[in-house]
Parts: structure tokens; sequence; C-alpha cells
């Protein structure tokens, strides 16, 4: 499975370079083995998310290519250098989970501020304007939102203008509303042209903006591909319909992964609906109340955890 | 600080000159700000000192009461000034440090094309800026309420004095600052700083202290602070003014060594 997801992955996305890549790169804290030889990279101009539960190792993967962190084995490297590096370091931009921000500045202070460690800062008024806090920018940081303070955190990483932005869990903690504004803000980068990796945990948020997915487990990489690539191979389609069809019958169908009774419905779960629907119409002529629909991103990124999770029990 | 092991910006890459002073300044700048609308911290550090004075050098103060041949008024300034100089330059420093190393905001820093050095200077800038503050509305209330009169140049003297003697405590708050919590940093300060000032003959005069606190006094940085500065005004304890620059230059470079220690041993953890 993750064999052909990695397939995939090739013909799929964005042409562009790869600029910012771990190599085989493996991180312990202590006994903790947060990443595991992880390879992967991302290329100029498209968005990836790095989807996976708490614990998974998404922040370290950030902390890696911000060059806050140093891999135990392995490499990092972001426009083919050294993330430590000052020269590399102002073409990178970065959001990052913070409990306290100094709360006394005003917003426009912070952003002057951050803005004048880059060459090539935005004007404020860019900076305000992407971030959506023209309103607010005299107001001082301790007297904002949750939703307003992330829009700070991201407006210090986009002062800069940098040609690759790490946003490590930018929504975590915010209303619905509060997380769509930031999405439209974080488009807004793509369409200038800007490279963004984001990590999350909302399955929800990968879909709407990646445009590929990179799902993390226990500090190992076990899928990739776009949002639709990976509910496809993993959970397939979920097909309702009411017919006389024996329950026995429909689970012999080829292709199909499992068929559960609902009221006087069958619900079958298979890898593609297609065929499946063939057989189904040319055996029921009487069949009705067809609905067929793809699992959720949710069950597919439980489905990948679980198998994964599994197979790692297995093989203890 | 550009060690091989640190994670702060660093690299052959060159800023102009300008734009790195620029960046110095604004970092200076607004670490200015944000402790001056910290009124914990501005109001407290500056206000703590001037209450003292007023009320033990002006308002309980018996007429023409000296001591040693100087007047209250006067003597009180030099020993409130290193009261106050410390007071400013350790919560300039540690407090803000603590929680910033602790709480992640550091990290966010540490991520940007920041010159490392802008951080430690502006907070250090800050700590020098409230002491010189502190200084000279001690200096004007004495002169003004408590008919203090010194000539022009032992005055600048004297705030050169405790201004140059608030770096040594500067160092010794980012010392602080990498050794305890975000929650601890102000609790540890006033731990370490109320005693130390009193033992230091800041609070009452070192001659009314008991003869074994007067010979424990020599061990402590403050007493020889406000020793230096009482020499402006004639009312030291007449010791070689040699072995108090000694004392706080010794001090001054063992505190920046535990602060670098503490520094190290923060990036190690980041490596894990």
């Amino acid at each position: 499975m993750i064999a052909t997801l990695q397939e995939t992955k090739k013909k799929g996305g964005h042409g562009g370079a790869v600029i910012a890549s771990l190599h085989r790169a493996s991180k312990n804290f202590g006994e903790v083995q947060a990443l595991r030889q992880v390879n992967f990279g991302v290329r100029a101009g498209e968005l990836v998310a790095l989807l996976g539960p708490n614990g998974a190792g998404k922040t370290t993967a950030v902390k890696l290519f911000l060059g806050l962190a140093k891999p135990t084995a392995g490499t990092v490297s972001v426009f083919g250098g050294d993330p430590i590096d000052a020269e590399v370091r102002t073409r990178i931009g970065a959001m990052l989970q913070v409990a306290k921000v100094p709360e006394t500045l005003r917003v426009r202070e912070h952003i002057d501020l951050f803005s004048s460690y880059y060459p090539k800062p935005l004007l404020l008024a860019e900076t305000l304007a992407l971030a959506g806090l023209q309103e607010i920018k005299n107001r001082e940081f301790g007297e904002l939102s949750g939703g307003q303070r992330q829009r700070v955190l991201f407006a210090l990483a986009l002062c800069g203008d940098p040609d690759i932005l790490f946003l490590d869990e930018p929504t975590v903690g915010l209303d619905v509303e509060s997380r769509r504004q930031l999405w439209e803000e974080i488009r807004k980068l793509i369409s200038r042209g800007k490279t963004v990796l984001l990590t999350t945990h909302y399955l929800e948020e990968a879909d709407a903006l990646a445009d590929r997915v990179v799902v993390i487990n226990r500090g190992e990489i076990i899928a990739e591909g776009t949002p639709a690539e990976i509910k496809d191979s993993t959970a397939g389609r979920r097909i309702r319909c009411v017919s006389s069809l024996d329950i026995e019958t429909v689970r012999s169908l080829p292709g199909v992964i499992d068929v559960r009774r609902d009221r006087n419905g069958l619900e079958i779960h298979a890898a593609e609906a297609e065929p499946i629907l063939r057989e189904l119409l040319m055996r029921d002529p009487t069949l009705t109340g067809l609905d067929v629909s793809s699992a959720g991103l949710e069950e597919a990124f439980l489905a990948l955890t679980q198998d994964h999770n599994n197979i790692g029990e297995m093989t203890r | 600080m550009a060690t091989a092991s640190t994670t702060f910006a660093q690299g052959t890459w060159e800023r102009p000159l300008g734009k790195t002073l620029a960046i110095y300044f604004k970092e200076a700048k607004y670490e200015f700000l944000t402790r001056l609308r910290l009124r914990a911290y501005s109001l407290s550090t500056v206000l703590f000192p001037l209450m003292f004075y007023v009320l033990f050098g002006l308002v309980l103060n018996q007429k023409d009461a000296a001591v040693g041949g100087t007047s209250i008024t006067t003597y009180l300034i030099p020993t409130y000034g290193a009261f106050g100089v410390m007071g400013a330059s350790l919560f300039g420093t540690a407090s803000g440090l603590a929680a910033e190393r602790g709480l992640g905001w550091l990290q966010v820093k540490r991520a940007s094309p920041m010159p490392p050095f802008a951080y430690f200077t502006a907070k250090v800038a800050i700590g020098v800026i409230f002491s010189t503050i502190v200084v000279l509305l001690l200096l004007l209330l004495g002169v003004t309420f408590g008919g203090v009169h010194m000539p022009l140049l032992d005055a600048a003297k004297l705030v050169g004095i405790l201004v140059a003697g608030s770096l040594p405590f500067c160092a010794m708050g980012l010392a602080i600052g990498y050794f305890v919590g975000p929650n601890s940093a102000v609790a540890t300060i006033n731990l370490i700083y109320l005693p130390l000032s009193f033992c230091s003959g800041l609070w009452v005069p070192i001659m009314f202290l008991p003869h074994l606190m007067q010979k424990i006094a020599h061990l402590l940085p403050p007493y020889h602070l406000a020793q230096l500065a009482l020499g402006v005004v004639g009312a030291g304890q007449h010791e070689s003014s040699l072995v108090h620059w000694e004392a706080l230059i010794g001090f001054f470079l063992v505190c920046l060594g535990v602060a670098r220690l503490g520094f190290q041993r923060d990036e190690g953890k980041m490596y894990g």
C-alpha cells in the first residue's frame, strides 16, 4: 500500500525543484525516537501538509528544517545549505507553537522588529494586509484573541518575504471561523509563489489546503500523496443501497472489502466503486436507494495509523 | 557566541554594518517599550528605591542627622542608588530571559535571522537604561528636597560609577535567567536581591551592622559598588577603590561565564 502511494507521488503534484529536504533523518530525545530515518522533500511552490497525531514527530521535523535541532543521524538541507546559516535563514519564515509572546508590544511593533531581521522585508502595510491585521495594528499583543494572536505569529513568519514558510500547527486551538480565515491567508501565500510546509493533526485542514499530504506516525512516514490519493488508496468507497441480494453473494464480489446490513439496506465497503456497481445493477434490477461516497479522510487517516500500529505491534 | 553548537543564526554571510546596527537599535528600543509598559517592572524598579529614599531620607530623617559627617540625604543617594541599579539590572535581564526562554518566544527569535548578540545586548541595555533613570531621579530628589549639594563633576562621577556598576548585575541576571524556570524568576531574584542588599549595607549604613556582617559584606558585590559610589561623596569605608573595582570586574566575569554555561546548556538541550 505504501509503495503504491510513493509511486503515485512521483507523477502527481508540482514539478518544482526540491528546496528543502530531510535525508534519512533520525532524531532521538534520550530514549525516545522522535523521527526514524525520514526521507522527505518539499518542492518549490507547493503546499505540503505534514499530517499526524500528537507526538508523531511533526514538530521535530519542523525543528530540523529550521535548524533548531540537529538530526541524530541523516541530513537536513534547505536551499542547498544548513538552516543554521544566517543567509539561508533570511529565506525562511517560521511560525512555531509559543506559550507566551511579549504582551506589551503592539502588533505593528512586533512586525517592525522581525522585518528588520530580513534583507528585503515586505512593507508593513503589505504584511498587515496579508495577515488581516490592519484593524488591530495598534493593539498590544496581550489584548488580542486567540485567532488574532495566531495571525500575528503568522505575520512574523511572512514579514521577511521568505521563499519558504514552515508553519507548525498554525490553527491549533482556533475556532472554526478563525481557522478558515487563516486558511485563506495561507492560500494567499501560495498564490504569491511561496512554498509552505505546515503541520496539522486536523485532517480537514490538510484536505482543504494541501497539494500533497505526508502522513507521519511514530516518527515514520507512512503515506504520501494528494489528499484524494490518500483517501482512495486507503479507505476506498462506501456504497449504500437497498437490494434483494444475499449479503454473502455481495461479499463474494471481487474488490469488496466488507459488507454490513444497515437496517433494510446494505453498506458495502470497496476499494473501487465502479466494478461493484456494474455487478450489483446487473444482478439486481430492483436495486434502489443507491448512494456512493468516499470514505472520509478522517477514516483514511485512522485506517492508516491503525494499520501501521498493528504492524508495529506484530513485529515487536 | 556563534559556537559550533548554537542554533542561533550564524555563518559567513555578512549583513551590511548599518543594517546590523539598526537591528541592535530596534531590538533595544522594543525591549525598552516592552519593559516600560510592563508596570510590574518599570514602576517597581524605579519607585521602590525612590520611595525608600523619600521615607528614610526625607520624611523620617531627623534634622541634621548624619553618618560619619555626611548628611543622611547625601549618604543615601549612593546606597539606594546601588540598590536601584541592582533591581533594574536583575529584573531587566533575568525575568524576561527566563520567561522567553521557557515559554517558546526565544525559539521563534532563534529560528529567524536575528543576530544572536542583539537579543542579549537589548536585555543589558534595558538594565543600564533603567539604572540610569533610577540614579538620576534619586539625585534630583536629593538636590530638590534633601538639601544635597554636590559639585557637578562629583554628580557625574557618581552616576557614571553606579551605571557602570549595573553591568555585573545585568550579567548576573542573564546567568539567573538561564537557570530558573519562567515562573520562578521573580521569586528567585527577590530571594537573592533583598538579602544581598541588606547585607551589603544598602538599606542600613554598613557601620550600623554587626561586626561579623561587616566582614561578610566584603564578599558581596553590591557592597563594593556602594563603597565606590560612597567614595565620591567622601562617605566610604576608606578602603582601596582598586579592590572594589577588582571585586566588581571579577564578579562580572564570573557571571558572564555562568551565563555562557547556561546558554550552552540550553543549546545542548535543543540539540538533545
